[in-house]
């Protein structure tokens, strides 16, 4: 299980990004994060990942506390960020331990095989799409077997129908090993097509403000009134989590939260 | 292919038109001074330079010259790319060894470094010494900013890709820092090169018993113009083959990026 314990993270200029969050995720859950801009749902997932720790609290996987990045731990970001001097498959197996070259390769072509990139083995990142990037960034994160994968935003960069269909790939791939997956998203439909569990955050200090568990059988139907329904409690959760005291300012989170989350 | 794709064509063809200007230059002498109109005594028609060119070949003087120059450039660009490159992977790296070294080296930078002659050949003597010093100046600023640059330039975010990794110290740089910088580094190394050639040509204007700068000083003094063009076709042809040279090194290694693919496919 991945536990946050009153997770609070000061940046070095005093900006409070994370404040009291306190979380449990189980082992094959998965929970997606929703929340407007300042509401450090990206800084959460960079205290979970190791590669920011936190300030305050304790983050721990299976009892074991998290201080840096862990190898059962993965991380996709919103850009593939692939080595532009690797082939698609040596990106793939960058993260591999070392192994014998031929265990590493035949890994490499499964993963490669999974994520149906097989034939783009030998090319170069360059002369991907942004969809297959993401997709190869993926097969980076899991072909170490994870048992915890963060993704921040991995599909925000891709056009609507690329991201349906990325996340409905990452589903069947979730389906083969079922690691625990924590989703940051400001795509509502998204959160639900993947969640077992939204969790909508609230800016400012960045905080849990409301979880809202999924119950839809998957695959899940966009199109479906229980979808609609869903979408509907987590719009109002986010609508409530943009309340706050006047105090703040609180232009930006009008319009980037507000036109990003609502439209 | 039945037919050249237009864009190599199109390269033909500017081929073509830049050479146009210079070519009918030097065959409009040639034919000024085979016509008496000039005895091209200060001005030597292409023939004439040629023929001192093969001379100079025939005997083993243009060799023996040659050497002694690529040695000096070689020798000052192995020293000035050392110092270069440790200084600016430090000063890259490190904010503080950048605090420290960088001020003093963007003030020395300012200096033209030909400026620096009187005194090499106080401390260093006439002979190989300062020349090789000379030249390793003139190398050393364009590797060190070049290397500082890159180093400082490195995306971040890929840096984080080693940290999910954990990548140790060592790795970090060899799987990540280094091919990173590649590509800059060796346009700082060309860069570095040029003015390897540029600088050796005013060390051996300091006084030198062979090398191609002697050739274009003995040339000036004994009034033998056609030995200076053909020296200075020497150095041309020279400082071309090593950067060539330096560019067939990296390639294999540049493969992923776009622009030497360009280059390759055509």
């Amino acid at each position: 299980m991945l536990a946050l314990d009153r997770i609070g993270k000061t940046y070095p200029n005093g900006v409070r990004a994370l404040d009291g969050v306190t979380l449990n995720v189980a082992l094959g859950e998965i929970l997606s994060v929703v929340g407007g801009s300042g509401c450090g749902k990206s800084t959460l997932l960079r205290v979970i990942s190791g590669l920011d720790p936190p300030t305050a609290g304790r983050v721990s996987l299976d009892g074991a506390a998290i201080t840096a990045p862990h190898p059962k731990i993965g991380m996709v970001f919103q850009e593939p960020r692939l080595l532009p001097w690797l082939t698609v498959a040596d990106n793939v197996g960058f993260g591999l331990p070392k192994l014998a070259q031929a265990v590493r390769q035949r890994r490499v072509a499964a993963q490669l095989q999974r994520v149906g990139l097989f034939e783009k083995a030998g090319v170069w990142p360059r002369e991907l799409s942004g969809g297959q990037a993401q997709r190869v960034a993926i097969a980076r994160a899991l072909v170490t077997r994870p048992e915890v994968l963060l993704l921040d935003e991995p599909f925000s960069a891709l056009d609507a129908f690329t991201r349906a269909d990325l996340q409905d790939h990452l589903l069947s791939l979730w389906a083969e090993l079922k690691p625990t997956l924590v989703v940051v998203t400001h795509d509502v439909d998204e959160a639900i097509v993947l969640g077992d569990r939204v969790v909508v955050m609230r800016p400012r200090p960045g905080r849990v403000g409301e979880e809202i568990a999924i119950d839809l059988p998957r695959p899940r139907d966009r199109q479906s009134a229980a979808f609609d329904f869903a979408k509907r409690r987590v719009l109002t959760a986010l609508d409530r989590a943009q309340d706050r005291p006047l105090s703040v300012d609180d232009r930006e989170a009008e319009t980037a939260a507000g036109a990003a989350l609502w439209w | 292919m039945a037919r050249p794709a237009p864009d190599r064509r199109n390269r033909w063809r500017a081929i073509a038109l830049g050479l146009l200007v210079p070519v009918s230059v030097a065959a409009l002498w040639e034919l000024a001074v085979y016509a008496g109109l000039s005895s091209g005594r200060l001005v030597p028609p292409p023939s004439r330079i040629f023929t001192t060119f093969m001379e100079l070949a025939s005997t083993g003087e243009l060799t023996r010259h040659t050497i002694a120059t690529l040695l000096r450039v070689l020798a000052g660009f192995g020293i000035g790319v050392a110092f270069g490159t440790v200084l600016g992977a430090l000063a890259g790296y490190s904010a503080l060894a950048r605090s420290l070294a960088d001020p003093t080296l963007q003030a020395l930078r300012a200096i033209p470094s030909i400026a620096w002659v009187p005194l090499f050949i106080l401390w260093l003597g006439i002979f190989e010494a300062s020349k090789v010093a000379l030249i390793a100046v003139g190398v050393f600023f364009p590797v060190y900013l070049g290397v500082m640059g890159a180093i400082m330039s490195v995306d971040r975010k890929i840096v984080e890709i080693g940290r999910i990794f954990r990548l140790s110290g060592p790795a970090m740089i060899r799987r990540i820092l280094l091919p990173a910088v590649l590509p800059e580094y060796v346009i700082a190394l060309r860069a570095g090169l040029g003015l390897g050639w540029m600088f050796v040509v005013a060390a051996e204007f300091m006084g030198a018993a062979e090398g191609l700068g002697y050739l274009l000083i003995d040339g000036q003094q004994l009034g033998k113009p056609a030995q200076i063009v053909a020296a200075i076709v020497a150095f041309a042809i020279v400082g071309k083959i090593t950067d060539w040279l330096l560019v067939a090194v990296s390639t294999p290694f540049l493969r992923w990026q776009d622009v030497v693919t360009h280059h390759r496919e055509r």
